[in-house]
């Protein structure tokens, strides 16, 4: 199955970056760490700008994995597009349909292990939206974050 | 991700290198909560961690936690940019006791044996 970057109606897909689609396992992050330090980084952004876009992305493929995979097999396609002064990252899967008023980051003053992956997705992008997915997918994710050339 | 696991001056000192991600944070924790379940004071070196996410932070607290209710010590020492950025957004740095570097540890008080 193909999925196009205009999977979303009425949004600007802008120039595609790069493309990925790979199986929803913990192993398979550091690959897409650095598919998403490459393309940030070609794009002339300073580090710690890049290493907060990786951080999003792995969060945000982090809660697919755990949350709307939980323990089922099944594949993530990543799509990084440059759109005027944005980066946007978009993050499709075949989960079922995740319950999107149900995800929201958690209070700080709470010392607790988890729950900070959210959190972070919010902290560090400027724009984190569910879209309407594409026929046959679950769930799309576009995350959006301003450009710093360095 | 490596783990390395030192004794100096009576602290077990784990030293940890390159990715703390939700494919080795398990790995991670199983060892902080064994080193502190032998109610040892615990210092976590995250000099060379190149990457650490929430699931690597959420092992720390929980050793913090554990540390807190076996009354021993946890800190964290040479903490590199990018785990003190994660720290700093997840506003730990306020809660970890965090030293510059292991010499630093010895000299302060609660930590010397």
């Amino acid at each position: 199955m193909t999925i196009e970057p205009e999977a979303a109606p009425g949004e600007t897909p802008g120039d595609l970056i790069a493309e990925l689609r790979f199986p929803a396992r913990p192993a398979r992050l550091k690959q897409v760490r650095a598919l998403v330090r490459r393309s940030a980084a070609a794009c002339g952004c300073n580090e710690s700008w890049v290493h907060d876009l990786v951080v999003a992305v792995d969060e945000a493929c982090q809660n697919i994995i755990r949350h709307a995979y939980n323990g089922r097999r099944g594949d993530i396609v990543l799509t990084i597009l440059r759109d005027g002064k944005a980066l946007v990252v978009r993050l499709v899967d075949f989960a079922p349909p995740v319950d999107v008023t149900r995800i929201r980051p958690r209070p700080l003053d709470e010392l607790r292990p988890g729950g900070l992956g959210t959190h972070f997705i919010h902290e560090l992008m400027d724009e984190v939206t569910f879209l309407p997915p594409p026929p046959g997918a679950g769930n799309l994710l576009q995350m959006t974050k301003r450009l710093e050339p360095s | 991700m490596t783990i390395d696991v030192r004794t100096e001056h009576g602290i077990a000192v784990v030293s940890l290198k390159g990715d703390i991600d939700l494919q080795y944070s398990p790995k991670l924790r199983k060892k902080l909560l064994e080193l502190l379940g032998e109610r040892r004071n615990l210092l976590v070196d995250l000099a060379h961690v190149r990457y650490i996410d929430s699931s690597g932070v959420a092992s720390l607290v929980e050793a913090f936690q554990l540390a807190r209710k076996h009354g021993t010590r946890f800190g964290l020492v040479g903490v590199s940019t990018a785990a003190m950025r994660v720290l700093q957004l997840a506003r730990l740095d306020r809660v970890f006791s965090i030293f510059p570097a292991l010499d630093d540890v010895f000299g302060a008080e609660g930590w010397a044996s």
